[in-house]
This record gives structure tokens, sequence and C-alpha cells, in this order.
């Protein structure tokens, strides 16, 4: 049945399949003829100057070692976002597999031969090209067949800030829990992989020692990495939208934006880390959030009034197997004193007080346990180990330290937190698989990403969120033996946004105003 | 003509060559003999500025090395590494078209020179197509020395070219790159260890040790006329058979009536000739039964004409 269905949503898929191949090949292309022209050149230079060496090489490596997410989100005030800081960010991680060898590969060539070349009057130049170049050929394109398989892998978080590419069924799928749609992405992304590393490994046997031949192939890499460029994108709207993976693929999402409002923005898909700060960087007009994140206010933006209700506020609450509770029998009345202290505007002040206040999830969490008065000092560890997961932003790891203090305040459970777990399905699946203990999750993504119910019965349990949330207690506890615990107190739903600024100029105060505008 | 005049080279401090000064001639090549370590390949490298001297000048047909431009000097001077120093991507026939082709031959004139001098040193056309690699060390030499020749240059520097040849190929090799004509016109300085085949080749030879030239002379010179200890003592072990190699019948009918020796054997044999040496007309006589007497003949003369020169 699993096969079945991953074929079905690769034939489904095909077109969109078919461009982000496109798009991968013409990201890792780009990139590394990129890496080719700037890392040949330098492995050059430094071969000749060796005290360049260990500075660029030094550089070149510590460039390698930040991971790629950061480096992305460097890129945004640069390059903004789309295929330009996906490629900059490709490029500096293709930049020292290519410079490393190119320098061993000629420092390599033994002194003899080079003295052979001197000793019958070659120049510098005819030396490099004649006998230092050909001689480390085989040494340089290792390099690039490192370099190439290194960028087949990070383009896939390429998609984090919407250059698309195979990241986007990957984590996509991720967050949206299809297993089809992450394989759709791996699998041709693994085999792409293979085919270059095997492709180039085959060009090299074929031992060009001619540069013309080299020429060639330099020329068809060129080609389809301007390829890449003219390929028809959407062309985008008034306003440049940036959508997450997980909002794009929900009813609650872009596919209710598109079905009710009759709104289509051909938004960029972009991670939610990078979204915000994306957004503010003026690189995004209109972007997709939730409701009581801290952001909103750092960054001053407008929360679009959803005048056609396509975004039904959803609960949120800890969900934890049944065993569990039966397991550590303290722990439900003691989570239970969270139920309901948190609404929604405390829980945007806190979001607030960690996205942009750069206040540390834990003071967040013990001052409003304090002013609640439920703050109690750890005591005693020693009844065994509860573990908290948490999706990858703020208001998960406040929950998840929350929870943390209160535990370890009330009971003599040792808590351990695993924060930052990449989206919905890895949490869950971690759940279900006795990974992780309970974390918290809200009602609209256990309805709509984990249950996959009929219309009509979304049509049916989202009148209201007290009905969401007994359909989806009922449901988990059936089919999963997972208890919705008691909820904390905040709505949480998705919500269109805009600088408060360009809203406030074009008059934009609702997403019908905003469709009105854009079809102006 | 190269002229070296005193130079020196120091490696931290310590004196590899020391104020070294000789001249070579046009159409000589000159022997730089030593053990090994004593300063050969340093010298000669000096001569096409792979090192440079630190004190000293050398001069090539009267003009400093160093008022040339280095490739331009270089391409005057076929040079002979101690390790072949072929190139191993390039074929034989593309190693020994290097330089044809800095100069832009024409692809005729390149192949045409190439299987000639192929054959003159006695390697098959067969492995133009071959890798360095797929070449025993003797005949990658072999590539080397035709790879230095074949643009014929007027200075040639040969750092044991014939070092890793048996016995039997190398007589076969020194008496091919002997009657070269390439050599005519050139000026030749050759780097070896090997005592018989400084003799064998070298018009002039210099003796060095430690960075030092102790003597530079003929081969007779050499052995009849050492300047110190340590020249007659380099030449003790093989000084019998280098004294028959440098004395030609030509040098014995000066002064002896050996007519009756030489004659009969010229006639018979067309491999010997006035200019033979001492060493293989004897080799000869001692072969046939019939020529005992006149074998003593010459030994007798030999030895006196020997007396003559020591005393
Ligand atoms: N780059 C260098 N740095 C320091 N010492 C060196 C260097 N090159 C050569 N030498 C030393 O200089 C001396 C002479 O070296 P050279 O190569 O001229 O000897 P050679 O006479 O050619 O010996 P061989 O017959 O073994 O080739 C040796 O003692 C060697 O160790
Ligand atoms: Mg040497």
């Amino acid at each position: 049945m699993m096969k079945q269905n991953f074929w079905t949503f690769v034939v489904e898929q095909h077109e969109k399949l078919f461009m982000q191949v496109i798009q991968h090949l013409g990201l890792t292309f780009s990139s590394l003829l990129l890496a080719i022209i700037v890392g040949i050149p330098l492995g050059i230079l430094i071969s000749r100057k060796e005290k360049l060496a260990h500075f660029i090489l030094g550089t070149a490596g510590i460039l390698q070692t930040i991971p790629s997410i950061a480096l992305l989100g460097f890129m945004i005030p640069f390059f903004g976002i789309g295929a330009i800081p996906a490629i900059v960010a490709l490029l500096i991680y293709a930049l020292l597999p290519i410079i490393r060898n190119t320098y061993t590969g000629i420092t390599g060539v033994s002194t003899n031969v080079m003295e052979a070349g001197k000793a019958m009057g070659m120049n510098s130049r005819q030396l490099l090209f004649k006998v230092q170049f050909p001689l480390a050929m085989p040494v340089i394109i290792a390099g690039i067949r490192t370099a190439t398989v290194i960028n087949v892998g990070v383009a896939t978080l390429a998609s984090f800030v919407g250059a698309g590419g195979l990241g986007e069924f990957i984590f996509g799928g991720i967050s949206l829990n299809n297993s089809n749609m992450i394989l759709a992405g791996a699998i041709p992304a693994a085999f792409l992989a293979i085919f270059l590393d095997q492709t180039i490994a085959f060009l090299q046997g074929l031992k060009f020692r001619n540069l013309n031949q080299w020429r060639v192939i330099g020329s068809l890499i060129t080609i389809i990495a301007l390829a890449y460029y003219f390929w028809p994108t959407p062309t985008s709207n008034k306003l440049k939208a940036g959508f997450t993976p997980e909002f794009m693929g929900r009813q609650d999402g872009d596919l209710g934006l598109r079905a009710i409002y009759g709104l289509y923005m051909n938004p960029k898909i972009i991670s939610d880390a990078i979204m915000y700060k994306a957004i503010h960087e003026d690189q995004l007009d209109v972007i997709s959030g939730y409701s009581t994140d801290g952001r909103i206010k750092a960054f001053n933006l407008k929360v679009l009034e959803d005048d056609k209700k396509i975004f039904p506020p959803y609960y949120a609450a800890p969900i934890i197997k049944s065993k569990t509770l039966l397991k550590y029998p303290d722990l439900e009345p003691v989570i239970d004193l969270l139920a309901g202290k948190i609404n929604d505007s405390l829980m945007t002040e806190m979001n607030y007080k960690t996205d942009f206040l750069q206040q540390t999830p834990e003071k967040v969490a013990q001052d409003f346990l304090k002013s609640i008065h439920l703050y109690k000092e750890a005591g005693l560890r020693n009844a065994g180990k509860i573990r908290i997961g948490t999706k990858i932003f703020g208001e998960q790891y406040i929950l998840a330290a929350l929870y943390k203090m209160l535990i370890e305040g009330h009971t003599s459970y040792a808590v351990e937190t695993k924060t930052g777990l990449g989206g919905t399905k890895i949490c869950f699946d971690a759940l279900v698989n006795d990974a992780i203990d309970l974390y918290p999750e809200y009602t609209g993504t256990g309805l709509l990403v984990l249950l996959n119910p009929t219309e009509e019965n979304i049509k049916e349990v989202t009148q209201n969120p007290e009905k969401t949330y007994h359909y989806v207690q009922q449901e988990f506890k059936n089919k999963y033996g997972i208890q919705w615990l008691k909820p904390i107190g905040f709505n949480n739903a998705y919500a269109l946004m805009m600088r408060n600024k360009d809203a406030h100029d074009q008059r934009i105060k609702s997403i019908s105003d905003l469709k009105a505008y854009l079809s102006y | 003509m190269i002229k070296v005049d005193a130079i020196s080279k120091n490696y931290a401090g310590k004196s590899v060559v020391d104020t070294i000064s000789f001249e070579a001639h046009n159409q000589e090549i000159l022997i730089l003999l030593g053990t090994s370590g004593c300063g050969k390949t340093t010298t000669l490298k000096m001569i096409n500025r792979l090192i440079e001297t630190d004190t000293g000048h050398i001069l090539i047909d009267g003009q400093n090395i160093r008022d040339k431009k280095i490739e331009d000097l270089r391409m005057g001077i076929g040079f002979i590494m101690q390790n072949t120093g072929l190139f191993p991507h390039y074929t034989i026939q593309e190693n020994i078209a290097t330089v044809p082709k800095l100069l832009k031959w024409d692809k005729k004139h390149i192949q045409n020179r190439t299987n000639e001098l192929m054959h003159k040193l006695h390697l098959s056309t067969d492995m133009l197509v071959r890798y360095p690699h797929e070449l025993s060390g003797g005949q990658q030499q072999r590539v080397g020395i035709i790879r230095a020749l074949i643009a014929n240059t007027p200075v040639l520097l040969m750092d044991e070219p014939f070092g890793a040849l048996d016995n039997i190929t190398k007589s076969e090799i020194h008496t091919a790159f002997k009657s070269l004509d390439e050599l005519k016109n050139k000026t030749t300085i050759l780097v070896t260890h090997d005592v018989q085949e400084a003799f064998e080749l070298g018009h002039r030879i210099a003796l060095m040790d430690k960075g030092k030239i102790l003597q530079i002379g003929t081969p007779k010179e050499m052995i009849y006329r050492p300047k110190n200890d340590f020249v007659s003592n380099f030449f003790a072990s093989n000084r019998l058979l280098l004294e028959h190699k440098v004395t030609t019948l030509a040098d014995l009918e000066k002064m002896f009536h050996i007519q009756d020796i030489i004659q009969p054997t010229l006639s018979a044999q067309s491999s010997l000739s006035a200019q033979s040496t001492v060493w293989s007309a004897l080799q000869h006589l001692s072969t046939d039964k019939h020529d005992f007497d006149r074998y003593e003949k010459l030994s007798k003369a030999f030895a006196a004409y020997r007396k003559m020169q020591i005393t």
C-alpha cells in the first residue's frame, strides 16, 4: 500500500517534482561553477604563496563549519531570499574542498618534474598549464566530486530561503507528516548525488589530458546552470509572499486562501525561522505565521483579519501516551497546574520576551511561574525521567521550560528536554516511538496534519475550538493511545501578516482587502 | 663555450660548492667526476640557473647568464636530469616533442627528428605511444637524452645520464653517444661518478671533492700527472685498466716500431685503427692463439711507454 501511494504521489506531483529537480540541479551547478571559478585560481595562488595558504585554507575551513541554516540566515540582509543566498551559501560550502584539493594537487607535483619543465625553458604560465594543472587534475576533480556531493545535500536546505529544490518536498513532508512527500524529495536527492558523483568519476576516467576537452565540459556545466535561470518561474505579484511548507499544504493554509478567498499569491516556500527575518528585511511582504508569535510585535507586523474565517482557532495542549501517565502517576496533576493559565496575550508577551528581548526561555518561564505562584526550586530527582520534546520555534521552547520547572519543582521526576525537533512529523514519530514522553501540540495540527479527516469531518469539528479539541482527543486515544491533556489556555491560529506600515499605507486590514489590492 | 668563474653555493652556512672555476670548450665533452654529494649536480644546475649562485659568474659564449632572460637561457641548454624528469602525463612522443612545440616546429619535422634519435639511441619507435612508467629505467634515461638533444641546443648538460644502464647496454650506448653528430657542434658537460665512463667519454675530466675541483685535465693527464695524492688514490683501483684505455696505438707508434703488430690487425679487423686504445688492441689479440707473440710484443711496448710516462 505504501509503495502504491508513493508512486501515486510521484505521478500526481510529477510536474512539481521535475521542477524541483531542475531547481536542485540549477542550484548545485551554479554554485559549483562559481566555486570552481573562484576556488581553482585561489588554490593556484596559495600554492605559490605559502604564507597565504594558511590563511585562506583556514578561512575556508571555518566557513565550512558554519551550520547551513545559520549561514542561510546570515545571507538574507546581503542577498535577500531566493536562489542567490542559497547559491552563495552553497558556494561557500563547495569552496574548501576545491581550494584545498587544487592546492594539494599542485603542490604535490614532484619537484623533479617541475625542474624538468623549467630546465626546458617553460615560463610559469606554461608550467602551470602544461605540467602542474594536468598532473594535479585527478586531485582537483576529486575535490569537485566532494563539493558536488556536499552541494546536492546542502541544496535541500535551499527551500528554507525560498530557493526551491527537492528540500520543498522533504521539509514539506516533515511538516505535513507525509512520508511519500519526504521520499519523493529524498530519493531523487540521493540519486542525484550518486549520479553526479559517478558522472564526474566517469569523465575523469576518460583521461582528458587536453584542456580543450575540459572546456567542453565546463561549457556544459555553464549551460545547465544558465538554463536554470531561464527556466520559466511563476511571475511574482505586486506583493511577495513567503509561506512555510506546512502552511502550503494545509486546508487552513494556502489551500484555503485559494479556495475561499481566491487568493493566489505564488508564494516562496521558506522556513519559519527565516520568514520573519525576511519580511523584516523587506525581502517578503506577506507571510504566514501564528497569531501568538512574539515576532509580530517584535518586527512590528500587522495580522490581517481573517474575515472569511479560514483560520479556525485551535487549542494548544501537551500530548502524552496514556501508558506514560500510568507509569508516572504524579505527572498529570502537575502538568494540569498550567491548564488554562496562559491566555493569548500572556503567550504573545512571553514570545516577545524571547524573540525580541532575547531573554532565555528558562528565564521567561521562571518569571512567569513566579508571577502565578507556581514556581518551586527543583528538589530530589530520583523517581524517573520524563523527556519533553519541542518543535523548532520559540513558543515551544518556552512551554518545554515551563513544564520542566513545574515537574521538577512539584515532583521527584527528572526532566530532560529535547528541543528543536525539526517538525510535526519528527515530534510525533518521536512520541509514538517512545523517544520522548510528551510535547506541546496544537489541535489544528493534530486534526489536519496527523489525523487526515474527511472534508465533512473538518467542517463539522472546526465549528469551534472546543469541538476540535474533543474530536482529536477521542481520535488520538483510539488510534495511538495518546492523551491530549487539558488545554493550556491560548488559542493558536494561522495568520497572514504584513509590515504594519505597508498595511497602513495600502489600507489593507483583512485578507479580503489584500485580495482586492492584488487584483486591482 | 662555458666559462665558470669562482662560483660558490652555501646551504645553511654549509659550503656545497666552493669557488669552482673551469672552462668547457666547444665540441668538447667535459666530465664532472666525483663521489656522491661532492656538489656535481649543484654545479650543473647553477649553469642553467635552476640553482642561483651565491658568488661568482658564469658566462656562456662570453655573455653572463644573468643578463639573459631566464627562459631564453634555458631554451639554449639541453638538460638531462639525474632522474630523467620525464613528464608522467605525457607519452614518450609528447615528452620528446615538448621543446620543439615550445619552439613551434612543424609536426613532420618533429616526427622525423624523433624517429632518427630513437634509432640512434637504440630505442624502438613502438615506445613512442607509451607513458614513461611503461618503460624501463634505462629506456627512460635514453628518452631523457633524446628530449634534451632534439632541439640541438649549443650547450648540453647531462647529470648521470647513463646511471641506470647495465654494463653491456652502457658500453653500447656510450659508443652510440660518442658517434652522435649532434654532439659535434656543442659544448657538453657530463656529470658522473663512474670513473670508467669518465675516461670513456670525456675529452677532459674535472675531478671534484667536497665542493672543490682538485684537478682538471685530459684522461691521460689525470692518470699520469695527478696533482696530489687524492687524485692518484681516486683512480688507484682502476689504474691499470685506465692506463691501457688512455693510450692509443698511435701513441705507441710514435716511439716504437710496432708496424708489424698494427698493420695485419688493421687489415684483418676494420674495427681497430690507430686511434684504438691499447686495451682494445690487446683484447682483440688475446682472442686468437696465433696472435700470442704479437700480444706479448704489444704488452712490452706498452710497458716501456708507461715507464716513460711515469718517470
Ligand atoms: N637544497 C639543498 N639544501 C641543503 N643541502 C643541499 C641541497 N641540495 C644539495 N644539498 C647538499 O649539497 C651537497 C651536494 O649535493 P649535489 O646534489 O650537488 O651532490 P652530487 O655531487 O650531485 O651527488 P650525487 O652523485 O649523489 O648526485 C650534498 O651534501 C647535499 O646534501
Ligand atoms: Mg647529483
